[in-house]
């Protein structure tokens, strides 16, 4: 173990953390102000169910030895998880590192499920998604699987984490079906600087993503800092240009949108390229995303916040990308399209489209087994009326006019507007 | 002429403005709310906090018509903000003394009719 690496992967960890909060703060200013508490809950209660989930047993099917699919039981409860040394760190922050990417993979298939997504089947949904499909397919890339041994290069979780998210949200928007509003009236973003400011901290903590990717305080976290800082600069600026060409106008959506995007598409690789070809990759990335967007929304898909088109293509972009701008010269690992090694190109393909299959099938399965029990989304009433009310009894925005204290007994504290009136829990007629 | 006040359900909005348009009534004003017609109160909680929400949010809107669009506009208004439940507003018709519309200073039926 090295006091350096154990000291930086403590800060990538809690910065990994931040990123879920942070999506919260990015999903939550797209959604209209009635919904704004419930899809930030999405984010946040994903820390804690998928957290959990990921200690108990997720961890130990991601990363025990087990099969080249999936691994065993012989870390679940965190048995044999300790102070011995996983590479330069201790075991048991190897394991909360690798947590925190569980988290964030299942809180952004959140976005496609806004608006309409019963919050108590979303919290099991996303806790099954994260023992069922995402910890086998951690296993294939990270754990020693298959994909590990034919070669597939994904620095930090191109295909694992942003392909497979943004397949599974299509899946679920598709399942879910669209929102009562969608395509018949316009709905627009609440609170665009909370996008902003999500972005930003989304990147803030995406250094720990890309550069604790390295697993140590060594060259190569270095390389994938400066590519995680340079790459969604060139998304920015080329997605601020297309903006321009197209109407005239960069917009504060777009910019935000396009900085995940190029940190999406970096995300695989980050330790494989140079500093320049980083730049090359985040400025390439942008195109798809865009035209991506652009055409979705004149669909009858409601992937509400557009999850397929910033992780789904941005990470097919990267994770191509990656095989074609890898450098033997600057990662030690392997070479790519453009320094001779074609083959590089393929097994990224092949790596893309298991992944694509394993998640397409599998969360189309959770959710339909989900709804034979229970309802999926909520009532056509709630939904008019907001997620926020009606599933968690509080607004993100109150006035506190016209609001009478209940004391414990369950009177009110004065008599009310209307003395006697019943008082009704959720979705009350207002 | 007629100044027509309806207080409706926020989430109806858009079903009133499409029957409005249908309705050819194009001037409006609208403006956010708040208010109690009996209905049930919502009970929200705030860190053990429990309250009980009396006032509900509400649009208000304001339409000044002339006479013979008073029945067309009530019924668009009538027939898009009805839930059926306890709570969906009310439509006030008041009597008006005198219209002007500020740009070119008429007065009364012109400064209600829209600009062709």
């Amino acid at each position: 173990m090295s006091e350096g690496a154990v000291a930086w992967m403590l800060v990538a960890t809690a910065f990994v953390l931040l990123m879920t909060p942070a999506l919260g703060f990015f999903y939550g200013g797209l959604v209209r102000s009635k919904n704004a508490l419930n899809t930030m809950m999405m984010s946040f209660g994903a820390v804690a169910v998928v957290g959990l989930a990921w200690a108990l047993i997720g961890y130990s099917l991601a990363f025990s030895s087990g099969l080249p699919v999936v691994g065993d039981l012989s870390y679940a409860l965190l048995r044999g998880v300790g102070l011995e040394a996983s590479g330069d760190i201790p075991h048991v922050l190897f394991m909360c590192f690798q947590g925190t990417f569980a988290i964030i993979t299942a809180a952004l298939i959140s976005g496609a499920l806004v608006e309409r997504m019963r919050f108590g089947p979303y919290l099991v949904f996303i806790t099954l998604w994260a023992i069922l499909i995402y910890a086998p397919i951690a296993h294939w890339v990270w754990g020693g699987g298959w994909l590990a041994e034919l070669g597939a290069l994904d620095f930090a979780g191109g295909t694992v984490v942003h392909i497979n998210a943004g397949i599974a949200a299509v899946v679920g928007a598709l399942v879910l079906g669209k929102r009562r509003d969608y395509g018949r009236q316009a709905i627009l973003p609440h609170n665009i600087p909370f996008t902003l400011l999500g972005a930003m901290l989304l990147w803030l903590g995406w250094f720990g993503f890309n550069a604790g990717s390295a697993l140590g305080a060594n060259e190569i976290a270095g390389l994938a800092f400066a590519n995680t800082m340079l790459a969604p600069m060139a998304t920015g600026l080329m997605w601020m240009i297309l903006d321009l060409i197209r109407d005239g106008k960069a917009t504060a959506v777009g910019l935000a949108t396009a900085i995940v995007v190029g940190l999406v598409a970096i995300t695989p690789a980050a330790g494989f390229v140079s500093p320049l070809s980083a730049i090359a990759l985040g400025a390439l990335a942008a195109f798809p995303s865009y035209f991506a967007l652009l055409w979705r929304a004149r669909t009858r898909l409601d992937d509400s916040l557009d999850v397929f088109a910033a992780h789904g293509v941005g990470g097919l972009t990267g994770a191509v990308l990656t095989g074609v701008f890898a450098q033997e010269s600057w990662n030690g690992v392997a070479d790519g399209l453009l320094f001779g090694n074609p083959m590089q190109v393929v097994i990224q393909i092949v790596a893309i489209l298991a992944v694509i299959v394993y998640t397409a099938l599998g969360t189309f399965v959770i959710l339909r087994a989900i709804g034979l029990v229970t309802a999926l989304r909520v009532s056509e009433k709630t939904e008019r009326l907001g997620l926020d009310v009606a599933e968690h009894g509080e607004q993100a925005y109150t006035s506190g006019e016209g609001a009478v204290l209940l004391l414990p007994s369950g009177r009110a504290s004065e008599a009310g507007f209307v003395s006697g009136a019943a008082v009704k829990h959720v979705g009350g007629s207002a | 002429m007629k100044l027509i006040v309806a207080i409706i359900r926020p989430e109806k909005l858009n079903d009133v403005l499409e029957a409005l348009f249908r309705a050819e009534v194009r001037g409006l004003t609208i403006s956010t709310a708040q208010g109690h017609g009996g209905e049930t109160e919502q009970v929200e909680t705030y860190r053990g906090t429990t309250v009980k929400m009396e006032l509900s949010p509400k649009i208000r809107l304001d339409i000044g018509v002339s006479d013979h669009f008073v029945e067309p506009t009530v019924q668009a208004i009538l027939s898009a903000a009805r839930t059926g439940e306890v709570g969906d507003g009310k439509i006030f018709v008041l009597p008006v003394e005198a219209v002007y519309r500020i740009r070119t200073g008429e007065r009364d039926e012109a400064a209600v009719t829209p600009v062709a």
